[in-house]
C-alpha cells in the first residue's frame, strides 16, 4: 500500500557560508515522503540532516542559501513559492520540533499563548477553541495537569515536558507534516523515552507525516518507517527501518551499529589507598540541599563514572571536588589528608592536583588565547614555567594529544573542530601535572566517531601517567567503555555504587535497572516491549 | 525583591545627601564673612553666624538640612534671603516639563526607529536611521539649538525665546517650548534608538526566534512579539538614563532658549556662591538620577516572567 506522494526533494543543494566563503553542505539529496509515513534522517554533525529538514520547510538558516534542485511540498514548488506563500504553509501544514524546547519557547510568553499562536495566525481556529484544543493535545502528550500547564512559563516547566508541550504545540494546526529535529538529544535516557513514546502515539493517531532527525540509529529505530542515512551533505543508503537495521549495505552504515567497538580493558580492582575520598558530603544551594551524604574514592590509574539523570548531583560533586561549592557538611580527601573546603583556601599545589575537562569546549576555552597562551598559562602557573621551557613543555602536551605542535600551536580555538577543541581541554588539564582529573560530560557534545578518539586518548593518558578520572555522563555506553567503579546518583544521593561488572551484571537496583532498560536498543520493537512491560 | 530594591534607592540618596553636605562643608572661607562682605565687623559676622545657625556641630547642622528638605523646605537663599523652596518650585516644573515634553517625542520616535530597523537591517533605512541618529548626537546641543533657530525661528514658525509664566495656557506653552524640545530630542534620541535596535538584533539568532519564523509568523510580529518583549531590560534602562539627563544636563539648552529652569538656576547659584541653593539643586538632580534608575529596574524586574514567576 503505497499512498500518495505528499513531499518531493530533488536534486536538492545548499550552499552554506563561513567567512566570505561559500561552500556546498548538501551535494544533490533527494527525498521522498508519502502522507502519514515517518521518515528517519540520521547521520553525525555536519551531514546536512537539519539542513535538509528546514529545506522541506522551504527555509534555509542566515548564512545559508538553497541554490539547487526543488522541493514539491503537495504540488506546491517551495523553491518558487513567494515568500508569502511559504509563511502560509509554515506552522500551517508543516510544523517544526527543534532540539532544545527549552531555548525554543520564547521565555517571555506562557505555553498555551505561544501553542495559539499559530492556529489564530493562521486563521485555522480562534483563540479560545486553540485554548481548549491545547488542553486536549496536553493531555493526549501525558502532561501532568493538562488544564494548568499551558498558564505556565517555560522557564517553570521542566525539559521532558516542554518538549512534549513543543510537539503538541507543532500539532497545533494538525500539520500534514512535521519535522522533527533532533527531539530528545538534549534529555536523559529516562525522560527520552516518554518523549519518544509520546511523539510516536501523536503522530499515528493523527496520521501525520514526519522526518525524523537524529544522530541516534537506536532511537530513530522506534518511531521511523524508512531511514535514510547521510554523510557529509550525500545520501549513503536509504532503505525501510527493519531492512536497514539487519542488512546495512554501505561500509559507513556498517560503522555506525557498530556503536562502540573501543573497551578499555577490565583492570583488576585497585589496591591502594585512594588518591581523592569523598566523605559524607552534604552540600546545598542556598537553602536548597542538592547532594546529600555523598561519598565514594578514586584511585590512581582508574576511572569512577558517576551516572545519573540531570539534576542528580553529578556536576555539583565535581563543584564540591574543585571547592567551588563548600559542602554543609562532609570533606573531600587529598592524598590521606583533608583539603580545605573553599577554593580560596587551598594552597596552589592543591589546585593542581585536580583539574577539570568541561562538556562544552567551546564555552570553555578563551575564543581570543592562541592555543601557546590556553595550554602553557597553567605550566606556567603552577609549575613556574618560562620561555623556551615553557615553549618545549606546550609542544610536548599537544604531541601528547595528537596535534602536530608547529601546526596548531599559534592558532585560535574557532580554527579548530569539535574534536581538536576537546582535545585542547584535556592537554590544559594535562598542563598541570594534575594525579586527579574531573571529566564533566566531555564527550556528550561530539559525534560518535570523534568521542572514540577522545576516549582512546582519555585512557591512552592514564595508562601512561596513572592519572585517576572521574568520569560524569549519562551514556551508559561510554561507561561500559571506560569505566572501572561506576556510581549512580538520583536526587542527591549515590543510589548504587560499585565495580562495573557487579553494577551492570543483574540483580540490579530498582534505579540502575531504570536507567539501564531506558538506553535504546537497535531493535525497532524494542520501544514497544518495554512499554509493554513497564504497564 | 523590588522592596528591597526600593530600599537600596532610599539608601543611595541618603548617602548621597551625606556627601553633598560633606563636599560643601569643604569648601574654603566663612559664610558669614562672604555674605557681609570684607568689611564687616567681627561683632556682625559673630550675630550673623549665630542667626545662620554655623556655630551648630555639622551632624546638628545636617540633621536640620535633610530633616527641613524632607518636608521641601531648603532654607533660604543666601543671595537674596528668598525661601528656596519658592525659587525652586516653578523652576522644576518648568523642567520637568520640558524633560517630559522632550522625552514624549523622542522615546516613541526612538522606539520605532530601532524597531524599524532592526526590523530592515542594512537596509537603506536602516543606513540613514543610523546615520542621521548618529550626526544628531554628534553635534554639539548649541550647535542643534541655534541651527533650528535658524531654520525654525527666523523663519517665524516658532519663538526663539521661551517666555512662560504660571498664567501661560498648556497648549501655549507647548508651541513656545517646542524648539528646546526638539534640540532634546535630537540629543537624546540616538543612544536609545540603537540600544533598541541592537537589543533586537542580538536576540534575532535566538533558536526561539527561529521556531517564531518556522511557524510562519509575519516579520514586524515576531520583531514586536518575540524579539521585542525580551529586549525590554536594557532598553528600559538606556531610556532611564536619558529621562534623568533630560532632567539634569539641559543647562545649554535652557540658555539658549532663555528657558526658566533648573539648569540655569544652579548656574547662577555657583556663581553667586549661594552654597544651600547648590546643595538643593544637587540633591533634587540626585533624586532624579536615582528615582529613574530605580524605576527602571522595577520595571525590568515586572517585565521579565524569570523574575516575577518563580519556578
Amino acid at each position: 500500500m503505497t499512498r500518495e506522494v505528499l513531499l518531493r526533494i530533488e536534486g536538492l543543494r545548499i550552499e552554506g557560508r563561513s567567512g566570505d566563503t561559500w561552500s556546498e553542505i548538501v551535494k544533490g539529496v533527494d527525498l521522498t515522503l508519502h502522507k502519514g509515513e515517518v521518515l528517519g534522517l540520521i547521520g553525525e554533525s555536519g551531514a546536512g540532516k537539519s539542513t535538509v529538514g528546514l529545506a522541506a520547510m522551504g527555509f534555509a538558516r542566515d548564512g545559508c542559501k538553497i541554490t539547487g534542485g526543488s522541493i514539491m511540498f503537495d504540488g506546491i514548488d517551495l523553491r518558487r513559492a513567494t515568500e508569502a506563500q511559504r509563511r502560509a504553509l509554515r506552522g500551517k501544514r508543516i510544523a517544526y520540533v527543534a532540539q532544545s524546547a527549552a531555548a525554543s519557547f520564547n521565555p517571555a510568553h506562557r505555553l498555551i499563548e505561544q501553542y495559539a499562536e499559530a492556529p489564530v495566525i493562521h486563521g485555522v481556529m480562534a483563540r479560545d477553541k486553540a485554548e481548549k484544543d491545547a488542553v486536549d493535545l496536553y493531555r493526549k502528550m501525558q502532561l501532568p495537569d493538562p488544564e494548568g500547564i499551558g498558564f505556565r512559563y517555560p522557564h517553570q516547566v521542566s525539559g521532558g515536558q516542554l518538549q512534549r508541550a513543543m510537539t503538541a504545540m507543532a500539532m497545533a494546526c494538525r500539520p500534514d507534516l512535521i519535522i522533527f529535529d533532533e527531539p530528545t538529544t538534549a534529555l536523559d535516557v529516562t525522560t527520552q523515552i516518554e518523549v519518544l513514546a509520546a511523539i510516536r502515539d501523536i503522530v499515528r493517531q493523527f496520521d501525520t507525516a514526519a522526518i525524523y532527525i537524529t544522530h541516534d540509529l537506536a532511537v530513530v529505530a522506534q518511531a521511523a518507517d524508512r531511514i535514510k542515512v547521510l554523510l557529509r551533505g550525500e545520501e549513503v543508503e536509504e532503505a525501510p527501518t527493519r531492512q536497514m537495521l539487519d542488512a546495512p549495505r554501505e561500509e559507513y552504515t556498517k560503522s555506525l551499529w557498530a556503536v562502540r567497538s573501543f573497551a578499555r580493558p577490565v583492570q583488576p580492582p585497585a589496591t591502594a589507598a585512594p588518591v581523592l575520598s569523598v566523605r559524607g558530603v552534604t552540600a546545598a544551594y542556598g537553602k536548597t540541599v542538592v547532594l546529600e551524604d555523598v561519598s565514594f574514592d578514586i584511585h590512581a590509574g582508574r576511572t569512577v563514572a558517576v551516572v545519573g539523570e540531570s539534576g542528580s548531583g553529578k556536576s555539583t560533586t565535581a563543584r564540591v571536588i574543585t571547592g567551588l561549592l563548600p559542602p554543609t557538611s562532609g570533606e573531600i580527601v587529598f592524598d590521606g589528608a583533608a583539603l580545605p573546603p573553599a577554593l580560596k583556601a587551598r594552597t596552589r599545589n592543591q589546585l593542581r592536583q585536580v583539574q577539570m575537562i568541561y562538556q562544552m569546549a567551546d564555552t570553555a576555552l578563551n575564543p581570543k588565547q592562541r592555543l601557546r597562551e590556553l595550554i602553557g598559562r597553567p605550566a606556567q602557573m603552577y609549575l613556574g614555567l618560562h620561555g623556551r621551557a615553557l615553549d618545549a613543555r606546550v609542544r610536548d602536551l599537544l604531541h601528547l594529544i595528537e596535534l602536530d605542535p608547529d601546526t596548531y600551536i599559534d592558532r585560535l580555538p574557532g580554527e579548530l573542530s569539535g574534536g581538536q577543541k576537546q582535545r585542547i581541554g584535556i592537554a590544559r588539564a594535562l598542563a598541570a601535572e594534575p594525579r586527579v582529573i574531573i571529566c564533566d560530560e566531555v564527550t556528550s557534545a561530539l559525534d560518535q566517531i570523534v568521542q572514540e578518539g577522545i576516549l582512546q586518548l582519555l585512557t591512552r593518558l592514564q595508562d601512561e601517567f596513572g592519572l585517576a578520572y572521574m568520569f560524569i555522563t549519562h551514556d551508559i555506553a561510554t561507561v561500559r567503555a571506560i569505566a572501572d567503579e561506576v556510581v549512580v546518583m538520583q536526587r542527591g544521593r549515590v543510589v548504587d555504587a560499585g565495580h562495573k561488572t557487579e553494577i551492570f551484571t543483574p540483580p540490579h537496583q530498582p534505579y540502575t535497572e531504570l536507567l539501564l532498560s531506558s538506553v535504546p536498543e537497535m531493535d525497532p520493537d524494542w520501544l514497544t516491549r518495554l512499554l509493554d512491560s513497564r504497564a | 525583591m523590588i522592596l528591597t530594591r526600593i530600599a537600596l534607592g532610599v539608601g543611595l540618596l541618603f548617602v548621597v545627601s551625606l556627601v553633598i553636605f560633606w563636599a560643601t562643608e569643604l569648601l574654603p572661607g566663612d559664610l558669614a564673612t562672604q555674605l557681609l562682605g570684607q568689611s564687616a565687623t567681627p561683632e556682625t559676622v559673630a550675630a550673623l553666624r549665630a542667626q545662620l545657625g554655623l556655630n551648630d556641630p555639622a551632624p546638628v547642622r545636617y540633621w536640620a538640612w535633610l530633616t527641613g528638605a524632607l518636608t521641601g523646605d531648603f532654607g533660604v537663599s543666601l543671595a537674596n534671603n528668598r525661601p528656596i523652596a519658592d525659587l525652586i518650585g516653578a523652576r522644576l516644573g518648568n523642567t520637568v516639563f520640558l524633560a517630559l515634553y522632550a522625552a514624549a517625542l523622542s522615546v516613541p520616535i526612538a522606539l520605532t526607529l530601532g524597531i524599524l530597523s532592526a526590523l530592515w537591517r542594512n537596509s537603506i533605512f536602516d543606513r540613514m536611521a543610523n546615520a542621521g541618529a548618529l550626526g544628531a548626537i554628534s553635534l554639539p546641543e548649541f550647535f542643534i539649538a541655534y541651527i533650528l533657530v535658524l531654520w525654525l525661528a527666523q523663519t517665524g514658525f516658532f519663538p526663539s525665546m521661551v517666555r512662560i509664566n504660571p498664567t501661560t495656557t498648556f497648549g501655549d506653552r507647548l508651541y513656545m517650548t517646542f524648539l528646546p524640545a526638539l534640540t532634546l530630542t535630537l540629543v537624546v534620541t540616538a543612544h536609545m534608538m540603537r540600544m533598541t535596535r541592537a537589543a533586537i538584533i542580538n536576540l534575532m539568532a535566538s533558536p526561539y526566534i527561529e521556531m517564531a519564523r518556522l511557524k510562519g509568523l509575519s516579520p514586524l510580529r515576531i520583531v514586536l512579539r518575540h524579539a521585542l518583549p525580551n529586549a525590554l531590560a536594557p532598553i528600559i534602562n538606556v531610556v532611564a538614563l536619558n529621562l534623568a539627563y533630560l532632567i539634569t544636563g539641559v543647562v545649554v539648552v535652557e540658555v539658549v532658549f532663555v528657558y526658566p529652569g533648573l539648569g540655569q538656576l544652579m548656574v547662577d547659584a555657583v556663581s553667586n556662591r549661594d552654597i544651600a541653593v547648590v546643595q538643593a539643586i544637587a540633591l533634587i538632580f540626585a533624586a532624579a538620577y536615582i528615582g529613574l534608575n530605580l524605576i527602571a529596574d522595577v520595571l525590568s524586574t515586572i517585565t521579565n516572567p524569570r523574575l516575577m514567576h518563580r519556578r
